[in-house]
Order: structure tokens, then C-alpha cells, then sequence
């Protein structure tokens, strides 16, 4: 018996064979559960990642050639604002709420998430503040100076459109600040009885360090921005320098959350890759602790890097050195994860279907983000390149090279399990092969650009660089182009795909033990780790050992083979409360 | 004929340290290198380089190795080896990255500091303390900030002849405003949209925005430096390549960004000389010819009394126009 049997046997008591049917209305209601949530803001992100997508081609546009021939230069500024402002807060923030919001509880074994109409409110503050930016665009008064919005130049672009701004902003973060709380609870307090944290996987170790994180930082934003906000309303000059502010505080506030922030976009896919590459390599995930406690090392040190953005604002020398040394550190726990994960891959049986070929291309596209990073955190290198199309090329190295295909490796990953159908494989293929050479098109170009001399955020700029920067915007169209099989392959598989079975990739996390699409309530009865979440490979290590230990949380381990009583009741979670059960460390 | 696998593995480390050797000095990704210390900034890219390509080509190989040689075969359903972690491994791959990063920092602090950063005047800013210490929020903002200034005159008795040289460094005050720069030469008076710099001595620039926060950046130099209102901030650097360059403001500072271009041009001492003559002359004859140089001696009204009647206008209306104001 394989490891994936005997993880399905024991948790057929636990399983509810019909899976969960939802009317296609209740995806438009105040839903409280947890899987109907995480897949509204999966699709409401998407659709935002297409109209940040149209925005990022509009501004490939206007830079195909040097003059400023197709937009004002003023709606070019908004265009580039806007285009930064929903790829972060209203795409990739988002979207990993969104998988975490379908699988945390499902994985550790919950029938739902600790406070589900919390959960539905940090959803639904989403689209409005996402429908505010679009608005402040339509009236052609949209935000100007950047995502960044730096004063004293965000207090003189137009009050009406930094307004909005700032208004969906606090919206967005307010919605981050719930989510996390609402994640670091459900994982901290419901996993079910038998799963230490060490059980855990990876994917919840990823959200822990991402929900502390955005926990801590963002009310921080929100305190930069309602200051600028009365700097801009009321006439206050916490920033404004014509009243004795100071314009290099706002940027510390800014970047303490917005440093973070590419880690809060950037960890939860680590998650996922590390979830993904053990499934398809069919081998135990390589370092599990290193992995897991170093998302805790990233999350960390990720508090204390932010001035690294602020190299050439004006800082003293030993901060600028003590900023370059943990910006330099961050790379080691990054390196760790990179390495277990080809690690992971060697020596295993890879199933190269979609989910995988992403999960790689992952790999092989973050690694670059990551070496121009270090390069980038080298105090003298920083000041020749900072704010130029180096950095440019960095950060969507790390955020589409990373975290975009993160998401998709994951939507390949749980689409059978969020839908009960397969999706077309070959499309997926063709939908990697686009991306990849999209993305590689549109960015790689940029590092040379930057180097040479060219500063970002232009809607002019000199002619010696046309030519690198006509590929830049073919890239860009063939990056549109590339979702295109992706949309149809959703959409058609969604409704006449091919039935998938409960656990079609024979995976050992609890999520693929119950039905396809999961039940209302996930389980009829607590599931049971009958192994660990990547014991693959252990057919025969399994025998002999014995199933009915005293005490389950204490003899589980990654490599032990432990079974809790299938009949054990499901406890709710006010009776889990009151018996104080320990979930804590083995 | 069989070669062992350890004999691959050196053959393939040897190759990879070449190709990265190689590369890391032949990349071609930089402009020309017009300051001292952007030298130093191309020596810190290249060994950089040097690693990153190493890096790179070792997660590129093993990744495509793998989807090669480690393809599952069709028909096989059994799952992998059961292999958890190895220790040694990973701790290696712990260590080696930490040894690197540590590396590339120490070098990175020695460019630093023989680019002048850890210099009590250089390369970073401090308020203005006269004018923000009274303000509102300048406490916030004096933490914030770099001890203040020493003043000049103690320094100066500290430091031995060659740095006494080096003191004499050209000062240029620099004024960013949308969506221009301005250098005024303090010693000279010469005022000018384009920065010119004598090759080989030290050029200090003082900097100071009028409106948002622009930047200091020349590609050239590898220099650049946010201007910000409401303080001073610095620069420093020693041209060393004759040529003109373009200077660029990199913070966006409105919808003209992109627009705010100028020129520094590097020039032999001698040239430089006679380029302030000029300026000097052609605004010293300006002055005298000027139509509106009015001499301290006589009231506005006065002045303009002959203007006023070739133009016809009203000798009232200029008097009013005058009160007015």
C-alpha cells in the first residue's frame, strides 16, 4: 500500500463522500465559509490582475518609443500608480489570502476558519476599494505619484485622486490586518489534536510567518497614510516641508510596512511551491525544519530591512551599512529554501504536469530576483542603480517571476480540489511555455537598461535605448497573450472538464482526504494523520509501527506513522476552547 | 569508458568557474566609468557578478537536470526515495551563502568608505537645522538625522596636507526644481543649466530642492543623491574621463519626469577656467547693458519715467501699479 492509500484509508471516517454543491448565487452573498470566501477572492483578484495587466500594457506602450506620443504625461504617471497599486494590494495580497483562506483549514483538519464573518468582512471590503481606484481613473483624476507616494510631490498631483487613494489603501490594509489575525488564530488554535506544529504543512508554516508579519507591519501604513492624508485635507505638515515637516519620515513609515509587504507577497508562494514540488518529485520535501523556520527567519529579518529602499534619501552612513547587512542576510534563509527545494527534486519520479513545470519555473525565475536582490542590497551598487529599470527588473523578477507563478502553480495545483474538475493539461502547458518566454522577454532587457542609465517611472527617454526597449513591450504583449489560455482553459474546464477524483495527484496533506469539491463542513469526523504530510516513498517503513499510541501528539513526527481513534467525535470549537487541548509544539 | 561521477563533478565545477570568471568581467552591462569612485562601484558589480553567474548556472543546471534525468517514466506509479535531508549538505549550503553574502559585504563597506560615505561631510544629508529645529515635527525628524555638522575650522586643524588638497574640493551648489537643475559656482558667481567640472579635482555638490524631492544621478559617475526640501544633502566625486554626460533626476518628481535632463560636462582644468571667464564676462556685459539695471541711487519711478513715455503709458498708472504691489 503507497503512502497516499494508507493516508486515504484511515480517513475514510473522516470523508464525506457527496462533495459540496454551491449555487453559483452564493458566491455573491456575505458567505461565511471558508472555501466559498477563498474562491471569491481568487476570481476578484484575477479580474484585477487583468485591468492591472491592461494598465502595465498601456504603459508598454507609451515606453515602445521615446516620445511621448500615446497618453499625457500625466495620465502616464496614473497609469503606472495604478498599475502598482493593484498588482500588490488588490492581486498578489489578495490572492494569497485567497489560497490560504481554502486551504489552512483543510489542511490542519478545521471545518472552517477560528472567525468565519470576520473572514467574509476583510473579503468584502475588497471590491469597493478596489472599484474606488478603477473610479478615480474613469474620471480621469486617478493617484500620480507612485505607488510609493512619496510627499512632498503626492500633497501638490491632485487632492481628489491621492484621496481615493489613500481611502482604498486604508480599505485593502484594514482587510490584510483581519485576514491575518483571523489565519494566525486558526492556525495557532484549531488544527486537529494530532498535528504538532511540526505535522504541520508547509503551506500553514508559510501563512504563520506571513500573518505575523502583516500583523505587525501594516497598521504601520495606515499611520503613514492617515498623517498624509491630513497633510492633505487638513493642512497639518507632518510631511510637508513648507510647514518644518519632514518628507524622509513618511519614507520611513512607508517602506517599514512596504519592505514586508514583498515578503507578505512573496512567502505565502514559497508555501506553495513547497507544497506543490514534493507532490510531483513523489519525495519527502528535503530540510523540513529548514524550510519552515526559515519562512520564520524571513519573517523576521523582513522587519528590519526596510531603509535598504532609502539608500540615496539621505541617511547616515552606519544605518545605511547596518540596513545593507540584514538585507544581506535575508539571502541565506532564501538560499536555504531554494536549495531544499532542488534538493527535493533530485533523485525523485517528477511528474512534469502543469503545477510542476510552474513550480519550477518558479524556482528558476525567483533565483535571478534573488541574485539582483543581494546585488541590490549592496550599499555603493544601490546608489548607481536605485530607482532605475534594475530595480524594475528585480522586482518583477521576484514578484512575477515568484509570486505570479506561485499562483499559478497553486490554481493548477487545487484546481481539482476547489472544483471537482481536471483542467486541460496540454493548455496549462502552452499557458508556462507563453509565460516563461513573456516574462523573460519583458523583464531581462530592463537589468541592461537600468545599468546604462535609464531611471524608471519616464514617459520620455533618451533614443539610445529604443531597441531594448521595444522588446520589453513585445514581452509585455506576449504576457497578455499567455492568459488567454489560461482564462479559456478555467472557464471550460470549470464547466464540462473531466470529473476529478479526491485526491487526483495521490498527495498526503489532509486536504486532498475528503471530496472533490470539499463538503460543506470539509469532514464528517476528525481526519487523522496516518503520516506525515511528505512521507512519500515509506511503503515499508510503515509496518510494525504501533497505531494506538496514549498520547498522538507526542509520538508524531514527521518520519513516525501515527493514527488517531477514527471515531473520535469532531469537537467544536467552543467545546475545543473550554477543554483547553493542547495543539502546541511536539 | 565509464568516468566516475566525481571526476564530472570537478570537470563541471572547473567549467562553471571559468564561464563565471569569464563573464563577470566581459558582461558589458555598464557604461563608461567617468569618476574615481565609479570604478570602485564597477569593481564591487563584477565580483558580484562573478558569484550571481556561478549561482545562477548551479539552480539553472541542476533544474533542467532534473526534468531530464529524474522524468518520471510512464507506467511507473511507486513514489521516490524517502530522503528526509542531509545535515552536512544543508549546512553547507547554509554556510556558503553566509560566507558570501558576509564577503561581499565587507567589500562593499571598503568602496563605501573610500568613496567618502563614513566622511563627517559626505555623501548624506542633515537638516537644516536653523530653519526646522522650531518646527513642528522636527523632533521626529531630528532622530532621524545625522549628528549635525562639525563646523569646518576644527576639522581642518586635524588633517595633514594631502587631505588638506583633497578640502579644497570645488563646491557647486545644485537647486532642483520641476523640472530642472541649477549649479551655481559659490566662489565665482557663475550661475548655470548645465554642470561643468575640471577633470581630477574633487567637486562637492551642496544640494537643495525648491519644491518636491528630485535626484542627483549621473550614470557615469555610478552617483546619485535624493535632493530633498527642507534640508541639505551632499555629494561627492572626482571626475576622471573627459566627456559630457547626461545628468538625470531619478525620483519621480511629476508628469515632466522624464523630462528633467541636463548635461555635466568634464572638461581639462584649462577649459573649465576659460568656461567661467565666459560666463563671467557675458554676464558682467549683460549687466551693464541691461535695460533693467537700475542704479540704488534712484526711486523706482524715477527710473522708469523715460521707459514709461516711449512705451505711452500713463506716468498715474505705473504709480498706482507700483503701490499696488
Amino acid at each position: 500500500m503507497t503512502q497516499a492509500q494508507i493516508q486515504e484509508n484511515a480517513n475514510i471516517p473522516a470523508r464525506i463522500e457527496e462533495p459540496g454543491e454551491r449555487k453559483w448565487q452564493d458566491y455573491f452573498t456575505f458567505n461565511t465559509d471558508h472555501k466559498v470566501i477563498g474562491i471569491q477572492y481568487l476570481v476578484t483578484t484575477f479580474i484585477f490582475y487583468c485591468i492591472g495587466g491592461v494598465l502595465a500594457d498601456l504603459v508598454r506602450t507609451e515606453l515602445r518609443t521615446p516620445d511621448v506620443d500615446f497618453v499625457d504625461p500625466e495620465v502616464y504617471n496614473s497609469l503606472f500608480t495604478l498599475h502598482a497599486t493593484i498588482m500588490i494590494f488588490l492581486w498578489i495580497v489578495p490572492a494569497a489570502a485567497g489560497f490560504a483562506n481554502f486551504l489552512v483549514p483543510l489542511m490542519i483538519g478545521a471545518r472552517d476558519m477560528a472567525f468565519p464573518r470576520l473572514n467574509a468582512l476583510a473579503f468584502w471590503m475588497i471590491p469597493p476599494a478596489g472599484i474606488l481606484l478603477i473610479i478615480s481613473l474613469v474620471i480621469g483624476d486617478a493617484a500620480q505619484a507612485g505607488w510609493t507616494s512619496y510627499p512632498p510631490l503626492s500633497l501638490v498631483t491632485g487632492q481628489v485622486g491621492e484621496g481615493i487613494w489613500i481611502m482604498s489603501i486604508l480599505l485593502l490594509g484594514t482587510s490584510s490586518i483581519l485576514g491575518a489575525l483571523n489565519f494566525l488564530v486558526t492556525i495557532l488554535k484549531m488544527r486537529i489534536p494530532s498535528m504538532g506544529v511540526h505535522q504541520m504543512p508547509l503551506f500553514c508554516w508559510a501563512i504563520l510567518a506571513t500573518s505575523a508579519l502583516a500583523l505587525i507591519s501594516t497598521p504601520v501604513l495606515a499611520g503613514a497614510l492617515i498623517l498624509l492624508a491630513f497633510d492633505l485635507f487638513a493642512g497639518t505638515a507632518f510631511f510637508n516641508p513648507t510647514g518644518g515637516g519632514d518628507p524622509v519620515v513618511y519614507q520611513h513609515m512607508f517602506w517599514f510596512y512596504s519592505h514586508p509587504a514583498v515578503y507578505i507577497m512573496i512567502l505565502p508562494f514559497f508555501g506553495v511551491i513547497s507544497e506543490v514540488i514534493p507532490v510531483h518529485s513523489r519525495k519527502p520535501i528535503f530540510g523540513y525544519k529548514a524550510i519552515a523556520y526559515s519562512s520564520l527567519a524571513i519573517s523576521f529579518l523582513g522587519l528590519i530591512v526596510w531603509a535598504h529602499h532609502m539608500f540615496t534619501s539621505g541617511i547616515p552612513g552606519w544605518l545605511r551599512m547596518f540596513f545593507m547587512i540584514t538585507t544581506m542576510i535575508i539571502a541565506v534563509p532564501t538560499g536555504i529554501k531554494i536549495f531544499s527545494w532542488l534538493g527535493t527534486m533530485w533523485g525523485g519520479k517528477l511528474r512534469l504536469n502543469s503545477a510542476m513545470l510552474f513550480a519550477m519555473g518558479f524556482v528558476g525565475t525567483f533565483v535571478i530576483g534573488g541574485i539582483s536582490g543581494v546585488m541590490l542590497a549592496a550599499v555603493p551598487f544601490d546608489i548607481h542603480v536605485h530607482d532605475t529599470y534594475f530595480v524594475v527588473a528585480h522586482l518583477h523578477y521576484v514578484l512575477f517571476g515568484g509570486s505570479v507563478l506561485g499562483i499559478y502553480a497553486g490554481f493548477y495545483q487545487w484546481f481539482p480540489k476547489m472544483t471537482g474538475r481536471m483542467l486541460n493539461e496540454t493548455w496549462g502547458k502552452v499557458h508556462f511555455a507563453l509565460t516563461i518566454v513573456g516574462l523573460n522577454m519583458t523583464f531581462l532587457p530592463m537589468h541592461k537598461l537600468g545599468l546604462m542609465g535609464m531611471n524608471r517611472r519616464i514617459a520620455q527617454y533618451d533614443p539610445k535605448y529604443t531597441f531594448l526597449n521595444e522588446i520589453c513591450t513585445y514581452g509585455a504583449y506576449l504576457l497578455a497573450v499567455s492568459t488567454f489560455p489560461f482564462i479559456i482553459n478555467v472557464i471550460w474546464s470549470w464547466m464540462y472538464g473531466e470529473k476529478a477524483p479526491n485526491n487526483p495527484w495521490k498527495a498526503l496533506t489532509l486536504e486532498w482526504m475528503t471530496s472533490s469539491p470539499p463538503a460543506i463542513e470539509n469532514f464528517h469526523k476528525l481526519p487523522v494523520l496516518a503520516t506525515g504530510p511528505y512521507d512519500y516513498g515509506l511503503e515499508n517503513a510503515s509496518q510494525g509501527v504501533p497505531l494506538e499510541s496514549s498520547d498522538p501528539v507526542l509520538s508524531a513526527g514527521p518520519n513516525s506513522v501515527l493514527r488517531a481513534d477514527p471515531d473520535e467525535p469532531y469537537p467544536t470549537i467552543a467545546a475545543q476552547k473550554e477543554e483547553g487541548q493542547p495543539t502546541s509544539d511536539s | 569508458m565509464k568516468i566516475p561521477s566525481s571526476i564530472w563533478t570537478l570537470l563541471i565545477g572547473i567549467v562553471l568557474t571559468l564561464v563565471s570568471l569569464w563573464y563577470g568581467q566581459n558582461h558589458g552591462l555598464l557604461p563608461v566609468a567617468a569618476s574615481n569612485e565609479a570604478t570602485l562601484v564597477d569593481g564591487l558589480f563584477n565580483t558580484m557578478m562573478i558569484v550571481s553567474t556561478g549561482i545562477f548556472l548551479i539552480v539553472e543546471g541542476v533544474l533542467i537536470y532534473c526534468a531530464f534525468k529524474y522524468r518520471r517514466r510512464s507506467g511507473d506509479e511507486t513514489d521516490g526515495p524517502p530522503v528526509y535531508g542531509n545535515i552536512p549538505l544543508e549546512i553547507l549550503w547554509t554556510a556558503i551563502p553566509a560566507v558570501i553574502v558576509l564577503g561581499i559585504s565587507i567589500y562593499s563597506f571598503e568602496v563605501y568608505n573610500s568613496m567618502g560615505g563614513f566622511d563627517p561631510h559626505g555623501g548624506h544629508g542633515s537638516p537644516m537645522q536653523h530653519q526646522s529645529m522650531k518646527m513642528p515635527g522636527a523632533a521626529i525628524a531630528a532622530t532621524l538625522s545625522d549628528t549635525p555638522q562639525p563646523d569646518r575650522s576644527i576639522i581642518a586643524q586635524n588633517v595633514n596636507p594631502q587631505e588638506q588638497a583633497q578640502a579644497s574640493a570645488l563646491e557647486v551648489n545644485v537647486t532642483g526644481l520641476q523640472y530642472a537643475f541649477i549649479f551655481t559656482y559659490p566662489e565665482t558667481g557663475v550661475v548655470s543649466g548645465e554642470l561643468h567640472v575640471p577633470i581630477g579635482q574633487e567637486v562637492v555638490l551642496n544640494m537643495s530642492a525648491n519644491d518636491v524631492i528630485h535626484a542627483f544621478w549621473v550614470p557615469e559617475f555610478r552617483l546619485k543623491q535624493d535632493i530633498i526640501p527642507g534640508r541639505e544633502t551632499q555629494i561627492r566625486f572626482t571626475p576622471k574621463t573627459k566627456g559630457d554626460y547626461a545628468v538625470v533626476c531619478a525620483e519621480l518628481c511629476g508628469p515632466y519626469h522624464g523630462a528633467m535632463r541636463t548635461q555635466v560636462i568634464v572638461q581639462t582644468p584649462e577649459e573649465f577656467e576659460q568656461w567661467q571667464q565666459e560666463q563671467l564676462v557675458a554676464s558682467r556685459e549683460e549687466l551693464s547693458t541691461a535695460v533693467a539695471a537700475k542704479p540704488d541711487d534712484m526711486d523706482a519711478d524715477k527710473f522708469l519715467a523715460p521707459y514709461i513715455q516711449d512705451m505711452g503709458i500713463q506716468p498715474e498708472i505705473v504709480t498706482h501699479l507700483h503701490h499696488q504691489h
